[in-house]
C-alpha cells in the first residue's frame, strides 16, 4: 500500500512539551506550558489565540529571540535532528535566516529606515551565503520579482519610507524567502495592513509556499485569516494549547468550549442583515450634518517657508446622522474617515459646513463650542492611550462633569458610580489607575467617560479594532445596549467590514478623502455598486475554510497619492442616487 | 474568555502613603539621612563649632606657617589662614544649600514655565521663547553670570539669582520637547473633546507627566549650581570672602592641593555626597510618585 508522501515524511519541526517561563523578581511564571505540535514540509500551521495566549512567545522561542528574562524551561524543539532549545546563541545564529526565517507584524519597524532596500536584501543574503555582490544583487532582484513587486530593479534603490505598507511587507517576505528557509514563521503578518492588501499578501504567501515547499507557521488572532490559509490549527489560550486539528474540522466541529466561543465571537458578513430593523426615519433636525466638509493639511515648504503641497484628507464630504441611528464610515487607512471624526469633534479646522444639532460649528464662539462638547463625545481606538496614565479612572470619568461644572463633588461621585455600573464595571474599581485594567475594561471606562455628559452623538473611531474578538463582541453588545437605553446616535468608524455590517443602520464608504458610496446597510452590503466597495467586500477573509477564495496574483505598484500641489485640488465627485437614497460616485467599471 | 482579573484594591496614593513607601527604600533613607545631617549641621552650626568660621587661630598653623592636618583640636584640620575647616564647612553649608536649593529651584521653575508654555502653545509665542532659549544656550553662561554679578552688588542672594537666570535653559529645552510630545498624545485629544480648558490640560494632564524629568534635572542641577557658585566666588563676583561656601573653600585652597589635600578633598566630598543624596531621594521619589510603578516595590 502506498501512503501519500506527506504522511510518511518525518516532521520538519517537532515541538514536544514546550514550556517557556518568565523570571520576574525571583518568581518564575510560565508563559507557555506543555505545548506540542508537529509541522511537515510544505504545510501551513496556524497558531491562533487572543492576546496573552503565548502565541508570539512560542514563535520567539523557535527563533531563539526570547527577551532576557524569558527562557525555555522545558521540552524540546526539534528542527530535523537539532534541538533548538539546547543551541547556544553562536550556533543558533547561522540557522536564523537560512533555515528558519521570520516576518514580523510591523514592516516599517522591522526594516532599517536609513538603508536602501538593496543594501538590506544583499546584506541578508550575504550574511549566510558567501556569494559576490553582483550575484547577491541578482538574487535580491529575483526575490523581489518572486513577491510580485513591480519594477524590482528600480525598487532596489528606494528606502522603506518610499514604499507602501503592503510593499514593505512584501520586501520582508522577499528577504525571509531569499535564502529558501525550510521554515517560515509569520507573526501577525497582515494585521497592520489594509484588508485589500492583506488579501494580496496572504495569496502571495500561499503561492510562494506552494512553489518552494517551505513550511509556514502563521501566528494570528484573526480566525478569518486562519480559515483562508492554514492546513492545521493550534488554538491557544493563556499559554496552553486547547485544541489542535485540521482547519476544516476545527471550524466545522470545534471540540473545546474556548474554540467554540472564539468562533462564535468572530463577526461575520451577513449576520447584520438578520437583525433586519429598518434605520430610524429622517428627523427634521439631524444630530449632525456635514455638507461639502473638507479638511486639508499643508506640507513641504518653498524658499519663503510657504507650503508647496496639500493633502486633501477629506474632500466635499456630505452626510447626516439621524437621531437614534448608527452611521458607519468605512474605508482603508488614509481614506479620511478619522479626519472626519476629528473635524466633527472640533479637533481639526474644517471648510464647508458641519452642523451639530442644527447649529454650524464654524460660527460658534469658544463658549458655544464648549457647550457643544456636551452633545458630541468620542471614544478612541486605543483606550490605554486615551486615558491619562497618572489619573485614577474614577477621576477620569468624573472629569467631564468637573470641566462643565455640573453638580457638587458628591453628586459627581454618585454619577461616576452609576456610569461604572452602567458599563459593567464595579464601582470599587474607581480608585485604580488605567494600567491595572485589561484592554476591554479600559475601553468600558472610556465609554463611561463619554457617557458622563449625556451626549446625543458618540463618535467611535475604531473603538473595538484593538480588542480581542471575544472582548470586541462584548463591547459591541454594550454599545448597542446603551444606545437602546439612552437613545443616542453613533458615528461608527471602522476598517472592518464585518463589524460594520453587524452594527450600523446606514453607512458611507470612503476612498482617498471622498465618499464613493452611501446608503442603508442592506443597500450597500446587499447591492454594492462602486467597484471599490466590491473590492473591499471581496477582500474580507471569510471565517470558513470551505469557502476559500483563490485570489488573483497581480503585481503591486504605487498606491495613488493623496498629496497634491497647492492650487490643484482633486475634483470632488458628485454622488448619483441609484434609487431609494443609495448614493454612488460615478465610476468607470 | 474572561477579561483579565483586576489586581486587588490598593490604598489610595495619600501623602502619608508616599512617605511610608519612601521609607521602605534603603537607598532613599541613606540619602535622606545625609541631607538631614547637612541641613541640621548648617542650622545648628553656632552651637556645634568651637571656633568661628572666620577666626584666624594662633595655633591653627604650624611653626612653619603650614595648615594643620585633621585631628586633635581641629576635626577637619585648618586652612591656609589658620581657620578651622570644620567650622567653615558647617557655615559654608548654609551658602551652598541656599544656592543648591533656592537658585536651582528657581532655575527649574523658570525653565519649566518657559518650556511648557512654548511646548503647549507653539505658534509664534513658542518660536520666540525657544529661539530666546537657544540664544541663552549659545551665550557663554559664565560670561553672562560675570556681567550680571558685576552689575549688581555681589551678595549671596544676587549670586543665587544670577545662577537661576543662567541655568534654566537646559530645563526649558527638555521640558519643551516633552511637552510637545505629550500634547500629541491621544489622551490630550480626548481631554480636548471633553471641552477641557488649556489651563486644565496643562495643570492636570501635562505637568504631572513632567514630574519625573523635573526630579532628575533638579537633582542633577544641585551639584552644577554649587560648583557654578564656587566658580563665581573664585572669580571674585560670587559670595564675598571671608564668608565661606563649599565652592570657595575648594577654590581658595586648590593650589595647595599636594601639600594639604584635605582642604580640597573634604569640601569636594561634601558636594559629592550632597548631590548623591539628592539624587537618591529624587530617584526614589520619582518611582514612588509614579502610579504605574505601584505594587512593584
Amino acid at each position: 500500500m502506498i501512503m501519500p508522501q506527506q504522511a510518511i515524511a518525518a516532521p520538519l519541526l517537532s515541538v514536544r512539551g514546550l514550556t517557556v517561563s518568565v523570571r520576574d523578581r525571583g518568581v518564575v511564571r510560565p508563559l507557555v506550558s506543555d505545548l506540542s505540535f508537529d509541522l511537515r514540509a510544505g504545510e501551513t500551521l496556524a497558531i491562533a489565540g487572543e492576546s496573552g495566549s503565548g502565541k508570539s512567545i512560542t514563535s520567539l522561542a523557535l527563533m531563539g529571540l526570547l527577551p532576557a528574562n524569558v527562557a525555555v524551561t522545558g521540552g524540546t524543539l526539534m528542527l530535523d535532528d537539532t534541538d533548538l532549545a539546547q543551541l547556544s546563541e553562536a550556533r543558533m545564529r547561522p540557522l536564523r535566516g537560512a533555515r528558519i526565517a521570520m516576518i514580523f507584524q510591523e514592516p516599517m519597524t522591522s526594516l532599517n529606515p536609513v538603508q536602501s532596500i538593496d543594501a538590506q536584501l544583499i546584506e541578508a543574503i550575504r550574511a549566510h551565503d558567501p556569494v559576490g555582490r553582483t550575484v547577491a544583487r541578482e538574487q535580491a532582484i529575483e526575490a523581489l520579482r518572486q513577491v510580485r513587486i513591480s519594477e524590482p530593479a528600480r525598487r532596489m534603490g528606494q528606502y522603506p519610507h518610499e514604499l507602501s505598507g503592503g510593499m514593505r511587507q512584501r520586501v520582508m517576505i522577499a528577504m525571509a524567502l531569499a535564502l529558501r528557509p525550510a521554515l517560515l514563521i509569520a507573526d501577525e503578518p497582515t494585521t497592520a495592513l489594509d484588508v485589500t492588501v492583506q488579501r494580496e499578501v496572504l495569496d502571495l504567501l500561499r503561492d510562494l509556499q506552494a512553489r518552494t515547499g517551505t513550511a509556514l507557521i502563521l501566528i494570528t488572532h484573526d480566525m478569518g485569516v486562519v480559515a483562508q490559509t492554514a492546513d492545521r490549527v493550534v488554538v491557544m489560550q493563556a499559554g496552553r494549547m486547547v485544541e489542535e486539528g485540521p482547519t476544516t474540522r476545527i471550524f466545522a466541529a470545534p471540540r473545546a468550549a474556548y474554540t467554540r466561543d472564539l468562533l462564535a465571537a468572530v463577526p461575520r458578513l451577513g449576520a447584520g442583515a438578520a437583525r433586519g430593523a429598518p434605520p430610524p426615519p429622517e428627523a427634521p433636525v439631524p444630530v449632525a450634518r456635514l455638507s461639502r466638509a473638507s479638511v486639508h493639511y499643508d506640507v513641504g515648504a518653498n524658499l519663503l517657508g510657504r507650503p508647496t503641497h496639500r493633502v486633501h484628507a477629506a474632500l466635499g464630504v456630505s452626510f447626516d446622522i439621524r437621531p437614534g441611528e448608527t452611521f458607519g464610515l468605512v474605508g482603508e487607512s488614509g481614506c479620511g474617515k478619522s479626519t472626519i471624526a476629528r473635524a466633527l469633534a472640533g479637533l481639526v479646522p474644517h471648510e464647508g459646513l458641519i452642523e451639530i444639532g442644527g447649529r454650524p460649528l464654524s460660527a460658534m464662539s469658544a463658549r458655544q463650542r464648549k457647550e457643544i462638547r456636551r452633545d458630541v463625545q468620542m471614544v478612541f481606538q486605543d483606550p490605554m492611550a486615551a486615558l491619562d496614565p497618572r489619573m485614577k479612572v474614577g477621576d477620569a470619568v468624573e472629569e467631564p462633569l468637573v470641566i462643565h461644572r455640573i453638580g457638587t463633588p458628591a453628586e459627581r461621585r454618585a454619577r461616576a458610580r452609576d456610569l461604572f455600573r452602567q458599563v459593567g464595571l464595579g464601582d470599587d474599581q474607581m480608585s485604580r489607575y488605567p494600567h491595572e485594567f485589561s484592554g476591554g475594561q479600559r475601553q468600558r471606562i472610556c465609554i463611561a467617560r463619554a457617557l458622563a455628559l449625556r451626549p446625543r452623538l458618540i463618535i467611535c473611531d475604531e473603538s473595538v479594532s484593538a480588542l480581542d474578538v471575544s472582548v470586541q463582541a462584548r463591547v459591541l453588545a454594550l454599545l448597542q445596549e446603551l444606545k437602546d437605553g439612552l437613545g443616542m446616535s453613533y458615528l461608527f468608524i471602522s476598517h472592518d467590514m464585518a463589524v460594520v455590517e453587524n452594527v450600523v443602520d446606514r453607512l458611507a464608504v470612503m476612498y482617498l478623502g471622498q465618499i464613493v458610496e452611501m446608503g442603508t446597510r442592506d443597500q450597500v452590503f446587499g447591492n454594492p455598486q462602486h467597484p471599490y466597495t466590491r473590492r473591499l467586500l471581496e477582500a474580507v477573509p471569510v471565517p470558513d475554510p470551505t469557502r476559500r477564495s483563490r485570489g488573483h496574483l497581480r503585481p503591486t505598484g504605487e498606491s495613488p497619492s493623496p498629496l497634491r500641489r497647492i492650487g490643484d485640488p482633486p475634483a470632488p465627485a458628485a454622488l448619483i442616487d441609484t434609487g431609494h437614497g443609495h448614493l454612488v460616485a460615478p465610476h468607470s467599471a | 474568555m474572561v477579561e483579565a482579573a483586576p489586581i486587588p484594591a490598593q490604598a489610595p496614593l495619600a501623602p502619608a502613603g508616599v512617605l511610608r513607601r519612601l521609607m521602605r527604600r534603603k537607598l532613599a533613607l541613606f540619602g535622606l539621612a545625609i541631607i538631614l545631617t547637612v541641613v541640621g549641621g548648617a542650622i545648628l552650626a553656632p552651637w556645634i563649632v568651637r571656633f568661628g568660621p572666620n577666626e584666624q587661630l594662633f595655633d591653627g598653623l604650624t611653626l612653619q606657617g603650614a595648615p594643620m592636618p585633621p585631628g586633635g583640636d581641629f576635626l577637619m584640620g585648618t586652612d591656609l589662614l589658620g581657620r578651622d575647616l570644620f567650622s567653615r564647612m558647617l557655615y559654608g553649608a548654609r551658602t551652598s544649600l541656599i544656592i543648591g536649593i533656592v537658585a536651582n529651584g528657581a532655575a527649574l521653575t523658570i525653565g519649566t514655565l518657559v518650556g511648557i508654555t512654548a511646548g503647549f502653545l507653539r505658534g509664534w509665542v513658542g518660536a520666540v521663547l525657544m529661539r530666546f532659549t537657544d540664544l541663552m544656550m549659545a551665550f557663554p553662561a559664565l560670561l553672562l553670570a560675570i556681567c550680571l554679578a558685576a552689575i549688581f552688588q555681589p551678595s549671596l542672594w544676587i549670586v543665587a539669582m544670577v545662577i537661576a537666570l543662567v541655568n534654566w535653559v537646559q530645563t526649558a529645552r527638555v521640558v519643551y520637547t516633552e511637552t510637545t510630545s505629550l500634547s500629541e498624545r491621544e489622551f490630550i485629544a480626548a481631554e480636548r473633546t471633553l471641552g477641557a480648558s488649556r489651563a486644565r490640560i496643562l495643570w492636570h494632564h501635562i505637568l504631572p507627566h513632567l514630574v519625573p524629568t523635573l526630579i532628575v534635572w533638579g537633582t542633577l542641577g544641585i551639584s552644577v549650581t554649587v560648583l557654578l557658585e564656587a566658580t563665581l566666588s573664585f572669580l571674585g563676583v560670587g559670595v564675598q570672602p571671608p564668608t565661606p561656601s563649599w565652592g570657595n573653600i575648594i577654590f581658595e585652597n586648590q593650589t595647595y592641593f599636594q601639600a594639604a589635600p584635605w582642604l580640597v578633598f573634604i569640601p569636594g566630598a561634601a558636594i559629592l555626597a550632597l548631590a548623591l543624596a539628592f539624587n537618591l531621594v529624587g530617584d526614589a521619589l520619582r518611582d514612588v510618585l509614579d502610579p504605574t510603578q505601584r505594587g512593584r516595590d
